[in-house]
């Protein structure tokens, strides 16, 4: 009962959270340069005058500031997130027909990184001050140096265009008609590159804190006490450094879990990846506002809900957090 | 008494420092043995190499910055020093046990205390899981814990300081080693707990019949616990003997020196009575913490201070008596109006309540109550000169840079050291010096009272005795008030005309030093008493003489 | 001051660092010197591959702009970028996180939720949108870097004030009477000062990253030609022209290469405790 009322009361500071930032959103539309309504409108639906009007009525831009504030939250609410002129759909559907492909991304992603990372920051400070952990530190260095966008374009160029072993284009083969078992492979395929290169700077940063984390650790004297019983090397790295060692990383995951949206953004783009954040960047193009905020309280959305996943995991991983 | 085996015999042992140590060797030609059936003490101060000696007999050496350069380490038959490691861990344990200093830092915090007792059979391939667990059982009981049915489910966090040193020993003697080696294992421990614990050694050891090296700097513990005494100093041992002639005859010089440093624990017999009015009384002091206070959660009440009142007159020492969590912290820091007591009044020459000021209006009297703190590493900011720190007070209240910074050489050279340390750094002065930089500081306003927060308790008994006398000496020149908090009651004992023993917040007893430590009123005070590590031993005659003319030397 | 250089030269890699960015500030100094006339004019025929006409070493881009002038004078947008934007998000988080840090109680509850509050937003999409609304200039590119990038200063200035506050000496500084802004100033500020720089050249690093990806994305500052934009420019060529992308991403690695290792050498050299074996 005690963890179901610390999650509880976790969600609850969420949703304040998430009203806090659909504020946010409602003021920062009025705060942009020229009339709400065509901001709203979007660069295409600007021209429209009964789209204008549309939005004048359903958003009572008319009416007093805390009475269009509530209109629209309520709206939120009840998932109505506006209305894309260019898209000539509902915001919320179309977020929703592209959110499955961002989270196959971000998920692998971020699996990719997190079981690299610790690997590489466990191996680093295992054999610390020797050349694999120079290498492993000073890869993660670069990596974590190297701008998103750009190593996504030179992967491509290695090994779509040069190699030619893995498409650099897409979710899936355009016109291939694949179903069952070859379409999942299809989609597989695709994702190597995106996935490994939106992976690659949370990789370096996992790998760090790993490394830093177990060294930290190796000085503790519980390591010490281990050692005094005569418990084998291997056995105090895996059951007593470890277990310790990862608490601080699985925080940082979890935090970062929901940063990785912001690089989905990028990713999506250069390997056109029809996921939430490519549709961010259509957004942009098309000066479509309304879009353009719908996809940013999803995404906080997303990092809330990732918070509390990894608040609920760490009840679970160290016994000391009090839930009752 | 017949010569017993020697279960460890340590030849011409010398470790090596890395380079830039303040000396080259750790341990330099050791040489000592340990029989069975004994408890050898190894005594040393900070820096004398005791403890290296301890992880070097176990190879737990941080090699290769620390390394055995010579000497060998006899046990059962084998040299310790040119075993490969595999063999070295199979004794780990095993044959050799050993416990540390810190028991709060000791467990690790993400296993149970089952498990972690049982790991020791497991790195030993002993017993089935069934038989595992009885005998985790057995050994909880055997060190006297409490539940010992259950308490191997829980996690280290729900035990006390002195349980888990208890849960250490048990895991070191878990498969009956030889030897126990104990390093400092009573020193973060209070001082009745530390009585529990020594005896449960003294007990467990003649039970088993085992040879226990115990690593301490207190002397009284030597005294109440040792057989067998080793005395180190600078990585070398400069005495040994049996308990008997070390503590009532010592022959080397450094060994005088230090034994005659430790407080005696009978006070002494002529304290005059001090007259006048009081200068600080305290009435009825409450302080309450709320502690883990969230948006959400209501938080902890803990009673830090509960209806506390005393008096001090210029002139005596008011020594606050406690274990930790006794309150006698909290209670110093609402003096110095660190703190906001809750209720009660802190009246200051009859003329104003301290506690009701606060801001602007207690500006002006922040100088009468001035503070010493315990920490001398961490009470001075390291990146300020000495001179600059203790002048910062005279110069908030309005004094000039000049004036402020002459004041500051005057009291360095009041406190015995040379004032041109007012343009060096903290970081260039020893501890004992730093404490008196910190005495500087605080009496640079010319306080009428002043709060000792345990400051000699970071210190070497050596240097400990210095400070001790500083500070009475600077209390008769300048007629100060003290208020002395402290949980060694040695120390109490010398320099406290009275004393008031809390626990739980609340003093329980209250009087002259002598009255109290010859017949204590309350049931605590009597414990506390009884506690405290070699009480019946007196301090030879010969030792005091020498650490008498140690403290004229450097004055 | 000598201890510092000499703790700091100890780490070699943080000694390449500070060499690449003198380089690179050295670049961006002599920019106008080296290429006078604005990158944005079109001086040689377009997809001009590099090394293949003497003084356009880099090559051009689409529209027949030299790279090489791109490089230098992106230099000079990036790092001043980088550097402002940290000085804001400095000011801002500095300042409420000693406030939080020093004074505890419902203040720091406050703020901590005020932070927690941005450190939730996604950073990058809180960027995008901050620049998309307010239309993309050097302003507000510099000032929604400095928004987004201000929570982890607070949470680390927080922490050190947090932790000095408890130390004896700030608490013998209450008792001999200092007052509050002497003491935040001249007792605690200086020995926090030291995880603050450490943290200000990584973030200079970040604001770097962030910009270009910006500048990528098409919300730089339409005047300025930087490497993010050049990049995003030569997207759709990749496959014929591998060098206009190629260059300018290696800029920005080599510059934020540089600035983490100098960052690395400044917490050896300032935190000399924390630089443990096997660095």
């Amino acid at each position: 009962m005690g963890r179901l009322s610390y999650i509880g009361r976790r969600l609850i500071k969420g949703l304040f959270v998430l009203l806090a930032i659909v504020v946010l959103n409602f003021f920062l539309i009025r705060a942009a340069p020229g009339d709400p309504a065509q901001v709203m409108a979007g660069e295409a639906g600007a021209a429209d005058e009964m789209f204008i009007e549309q939005l004048r009525e359903r958003f009572g831009l008319d009416r007093p500031l805390h009475e269009q504030l509530f209109i629209y939250v309520k709206g939120i609410v009840t998932l109505d997130l506006g209305w894309s002129y260019r898209q000539n759909q509902s915001v919320a559907s179309l977020i929703w027909q592209r959110l499955p492909a961002t989270l196959l991304l971000t998920g692998t992603a971020f699996c990719i990184a997190l079981l690299c990372g610790i690997l590489m920051g466990a191996l680093a400070a295992a054999r610390v001050g020797k050349w694999t952990d120079t290498l492993i530190t000073a890869l993660a260095l670069v990596f974590y140096a190297t701008p998103l966008f750009w190593i996504a374009l030179m992967a491509i160029l290695l090994f779509s265009v040069y190699l030619g072993w893995l498409p650099g284009f897409g979710m899936v083969t355009v016109g291939a008609g694949h179903s069952g078992l070859a379409y999942i492979g299809d989609i597989a395929a695709h994702l190597v590159l995106p996935a490994v290169t939106l992976g690659l700077f949370y990789m370096a940063v996992y790998a760090r804190m790993t490394r830093a984390s177990m060294l930290e650790v190796m000085e503790m004297d519980y390591v010490k006490t281990a050692k005094a019983k005569g418990v084998a090397p291997g056995r105090i790295t895996r059951r007593h450094v470890l277990r310790n060692a990862l608490l601080p990383v699985i925080t940082l995951a979890g935090i970062q879990a929901g940063q990785m949206i912001g690089g989905a953004v990028l990713t999506e783009t250069v390997f056109a990846w029809p996921g939430i954040g490519r549709l961010m960047f259509d957004a942009l193009l098309q000066r479509d506002y309304n879009l353009l905020l719908g996809i940013f309280f999803v995404s906080s959305a997303m990092v809330v809900l990732f918070n509390l996943i990894t608040d609920l995991v760490y009840t679970f991983v160290d016994p000391r957090i009090e839930v009752a | 008494m017949a010569a017993q085996e020697a279960l460890l015999r340590v030849e011409g042992l010398s470790v090596r420092l890395p380079s830039g140590a303040d000396r080259a060797l750790a341990v330099e030609e050791v040489s000592f043995e340990l029989r069975r059936g004994e408890i050898l003490c190894i005594v040393g101060e900070s820096g004398s190499g005791k403890s290296i000696t301890a992880n070097t007999i176990m190879g737990l050496l941080p090699r290769p910055y620390v390394e055995p350069v010579a000497g060998r380490i006899l046990f059962e038959g084998r040299d310790l020093l040119r075993e490969p490691e595999p063999a070295l861990r199979a004794l780990r344990g095993s044959r050799i046990g050993m416990i540390f200093q810190e028991p709060m830092t000791a467990l690790n915090p993400v296993l149970r205390i089952g498990e972690q007792i049982a790991e020791v059979f497991d790195a030993h391939g002993r017993l089935s899981k069934k038989g595992r667990r009885e005998r985790v059982r057995d050994l909880l009981a055997s060190v006297g814990l409490p539940d010992p049915d259950n308490l191997g489910d829980s996690y280290p966090f729900r035990l006390s300081g002195g349980q888990r040193q208890r849960v250490m020993i048990a895991m070191a003697l878990a498969l009956e080693p030889a030897i126990l080696i104990a390093d400092e294992p009573t020193t973060a421990l209070d001082v009745t707990t530390q009585a529990q614990i020594l005896d449960l050694i003294k007990h467990l050891q003649r039970e088993r019949d085992m040879g226990v090296m115990f690593i301490t700097h207190d002397f009284g513990v030597v005294a109440e616990i040792a057989d067998r005494v080793a005395v180190m100093q600078f990585g070398k041992i400069v005495e040994t003997g049996t308990a008997r002639q070390v503590l009532n005859d010592p022959q080397h010089d450094y060994t005088r020196r230090l034994v005659g440093s430790v407080p005696a624990f009978e006070p002494p017999p002529e304290r005059p009575r001090v007259e006048g009015e009081p200068i600080l009384k305290v009435e009825g002091l409450q302080k309450t913490y709320i502690t883990a206070r969230g948006l959400f959660t209501k938080g902890r009440r803990v009673s830090a201070a509960r209806d506390v009142s005393f008096e001090i007159r210029r002139g005596e020492t008011l020594g606050l008596v406690g274990e930790s969590g006794s309150g006698k912290s909290t209670v110093g820091r609402c003096i110095v109006r660190l703190l906001d007591a809750d209720g009660g009044a802190i009246r200051f020459r009859e003329e104003v309540d301290l506690n009701s000021l606060s801001g602007r209006k207690l500006a002006p009297y922040r100088r009468h109550v001035q503070m010493v703190f315990q920490d001398p590493y961490a009470s001075l900011n390291p990146r300020r000169k000495v001179g600059r720190i203790i002048a910062e007070g005279p110069m908030a209240h309005g004094a000039s840079w000049k004036e402020a910074m002459a004041r500051a050489r005057e009291l360095l050279a009041l406190v015995r050291l040379d004032p041109s340390a007012a343009e060096r750094y903290p970081h260039e002065f020893s501890g004992g010096q730093r404490q008196r930089i910190g005495i500087a500081r605080a009496l640079a306003l010319d306080p009428e009272l002043l709060v000792a927060d345990e400051p000699v308790s970071a210190l070497d008994v050596s240097v400990q005795a210095q400070v001790l006398d500083l500070l009475e000496e600077i209390k008769q020149r300048l007629k100060l008030a003290m208020l002395f908090i402290t949980h060694d009651l040695r120390v109490a004992a010398q320099i406290c005309d009275r004393v008031a023993v809390m626990q739980q917040g609340q003093i329980v007893e209250y009087g002259d030093t002598r009255r109290v430590f010859a017949e204590p009123q309350h049931a605590y005070t009597r414990s506390l008493l009884a506690a405290v590590p070699g009480k019946e031993w007196k301090i030879p005659e010969v030792a005091r003489q020498a650490a008498q003319k140690q403290k004229e030397s450097i004055a | 001051m000598r201890d510092f250089w000499k703790r700091f030269s100890r780490n070699k890699g943080a000694v390449i660092g500070l060499v690449i960015l003198f380089a690179v500030i050295a670049v961006a100094l002599a920019a106008p010197f080296l290429y006078p006339d604005s990158p944005w004019r079109m001086v040689q025929r377009p997809f001009l591959a590099p090394m293949t006409v003497e003084g356009f070493w880099f090559g051009t881009d689409t529209l027949g702009r030299d790279i090489g002038a791109g490089l230098a004078h992106g230099a000079r947008v990036s790092l001043l970028v980088g550097i402002v934007s940290t000085a804001v998000a400095l000011l801002v988080g500095v300042t409420l996180g000693a406030l939080a840090g020093y004074y505890g109680g419902l203040l720091d509850d406050a703020l901590m939720r005020f932070t927690e509050f941005f450190q939730t937003i996604p950073n990058f999409a809180l960027a995008i949108v901050l620049v998309a609304i307010f239309q993309p200039s050097l302003t507000s590119i510099v000032l929604a870097i400095a928004i987004v990038s201000w929570p982890p200063v607070a949470r680390l200035v927080r922490g050190e004030f947090l932790s000095l506050r408890s130390r004896e000496f700030v608490q013998a500084s209450v008792v001999i009477g200092q007052s509050n802004l002497r003491i935040i100033l001249t007792q605690i500020l200086p020995n926090a000062m030291s995880s603050v720089i450490v943290m200000a050249s990584l973030m200079v690093a970040t604001a770097i990253l962030l910009e270009s990806s910006l500048s990528f994305l098409g919300l730089g500052d339409p005047n300025q030609m930087s490497w993010g934009y050049m990049i995003g420019a030569a997207r759709t060529v990749l496959r014929q022209a591998w060098w206009m992308s190629f260059f300018p991403g290696v800029a920005i690695l080599l510059t934020v290469l540089a600035l983490n290792l100098v960052g690395e050498g400044l917490n050896d050299a300032l935190n000399p405790r924390l630089a443990r074996k096997g660095r």
